[in-house]
């Protein structure tokens, strides 16, 4: 009996269920994707009203129905987005786990996480880690919608916050900004989307926090 | 959906509820699972930002109460002592664009000669005013950005009468609340009267030193360049100090009413 019991493992096989995302990340998270949807899409109807290059976006890819309506919507959601994400850069900065997380990030890892993750071959063992070219992609894309709120702050008010505004090169120049932000937010949603249906995991882990 | 016997006189029967509601699930299973399918698709996602949202009466009404929100946030933020930025003249934008909720070729034509700019509301002075007397008052000169809501901007020079000034002079109650205009081209809009006030805040006769054209506005415009330009009334033939919220002609379709820059 003595002689089994000992070879049983000490540990077992499955390691004990671990929260990868506390419930305000997850919560924070979605509530960012869902306004961010909504700014993206009444953005696209609003660039539509006086576009600044020689495209406009589909109709049916943007939100308002007419300039009045997109401006409405964009109005609203700029609160939902600014006050989530001032409430998750708090308590991402107060709990450490931006600092965990993120740092430290050197360039020389995020070039071979990066060769790797071209061949195919970047491990997704942990979910509770992230590689370096998460890293610089997540911070990128925090420092981006901070520049998405600057900018577009430059444009609501160019005459109430006249640092901003020349901060941001003036008014005209300040939709261009807005403009390019939009853009790389885009793009990290397509290649994030990508990513999640590679590895499924994560969305759920998104979702239940493990 | 199918629809249920009634079995309100029968014996409850366990077994029959159970599988009744196992038949229920499995109805219902499919199609949940299909929606969270379409959902997930560019066109679902399309079909819950599209029209049928903003359809909806009560997304409409929760949009304006923000909308009135956003106004209370910008007449807040707003800093009588700031002033926009001016250019020098050879910034000015030539030609300077035409835009009005019409064509070109529909601008109204005033009668310059017969022009009465009414005077109402709460003023102490009603008598209303000839172009001439206008264009006695002093006059001063700005060259500042015109920003319009569909996000473009131009540079122009505009001269005229201080409207603070011209609002004291006609004895104007300044605490209350809104200052209401209508224009001879059935177009009306209102401001706040920190707004109105605001040292940029210009009754204009003239456009870059020649008396206004009909397209910017004859005989008189209202120009401020901490407004965005659906707030700037052309072809104005009252103007009324009051407390009763005049709305505007595009702020009653869903503008923002306050439209600060």
């Amino acid at each position: 009996m003595k002689a089994s019991l000992s070879v049983m493992p000490t540990t077992p096989d499955v390691p004990p269920a671990r929260t990868v995302h506390p419930l305000w990340l997850r919560v924070t998270h979605w509530i960012n994707a869902f306004s961010v949807v909504i700014m993206i899409a009444s953005g696209w109807r609003i660039y539509n009203a006086s576009p600044i290059f020689p495209f406009i976006f589909p109709k049916e890819w943007t939100l308002g129905g007419w300039l009045g309506g997109a401006l409405q919507w964009h109005f609203a959601a700029m609160w939902l987005l600014a006050i989530n994400g001032f409430v998750y850069l708090s308590l991402n900065l107060l709990s450490g786990r931006a600092q965990r997380k993120f740092f430290p990030l050197r360039p020389k890892e995020v070039l071979h996480d990066f060769v790797q993750a071209l061949k195919g071959k970047l491990q997704h063992a942990s979910l509770d880690h992230y590689n370096a070219v998460q890293k610089l992609a997540y911070l990128s894309v925090i420092a981006d919608l901070i520049l998405i709120v600057v900018s577009g702050l430059a444009i609501w008010k160019s005459v109430q916050f006249p640092l901003l505004r020349d901060l941001m090169g003036g008014f005209d120049n300040a939709r261009i900004v807005h403009f390019f932000a939009m853009s790389f937010v885009v793009l990290f949603i397509v290649v994030h989307i990508v990513m999640v249906a590679l590895v499924p995991r994560t969305l759920l882990a998104m979702l239940r926090g493990r | 959906m199918i629809k249920k016997p009634n079995r309100l006189s029968s014996t409850l029967d366990s077994e029959l509820i159970i599988k009744d509601a196992r038949r229920e699930l499995q109805l219902a299973m499919p199609s949940r699972r299909l929606f969270g399918k379409r959902a997930l698709t560019l066109g679902g996602l399309s079909l819950l930002t599209g029209c049928e949202i903003t359809d909806n009466e009560s997304v409409n009404r929760m949009l304006t109460n923000i909308s009135r929100m956003n106004d209370g946030v910008q007449a807040w933020l707003f800093d009588p002592n700031k002033m926009a930025p001016t250019y020098p003249a050879s910034m000015i934008t030539r030609p300077f664009p035409f835009n009005a909720f019409y064509g070109e070729d529909e601008i109204t034509e005033v009668d310059g000669d017969a022009y009465r700019l009414d005077i109402k509301g709460l003023v102490s002075n009603k008598k209303s005013w000839t172009l001439p007397e206008l264009r006695r008052l002093p006059q001063v000169e700005q060259i500042t950005r015109h920003i319009c809501v569909e996000g473009w901007s131009a540079i122009g020079r505009w001269g005229g009468v201080p409207f603070a000034g011209f609002l004291k002079h006609i004895g104007a109650d300044l605490n209350a609340k809104y200052i209401a205009f209508r224009c001879a081209d059935d177009y009306y809009t209102s401001i706040d009267m920190p707004t109105a006030l605001h040292a940029q805040t210009q009754l204009t006769l003239t456009y870059d030193g020649e008396i206004l054209p009909p397209k910017y506005g004859f005989p008189m415009k209202l120009r401020m360049p901490t407004k965005l330009g659906y707030k700037n009334p052309k072809h104005i033939a009252s103007i009324e100090v009051t407390n009763t919220y005049p709305g505007g002609y595009w702020e009653d379709q869903g503008y923002n009413w306050f439209g600060g820059a």
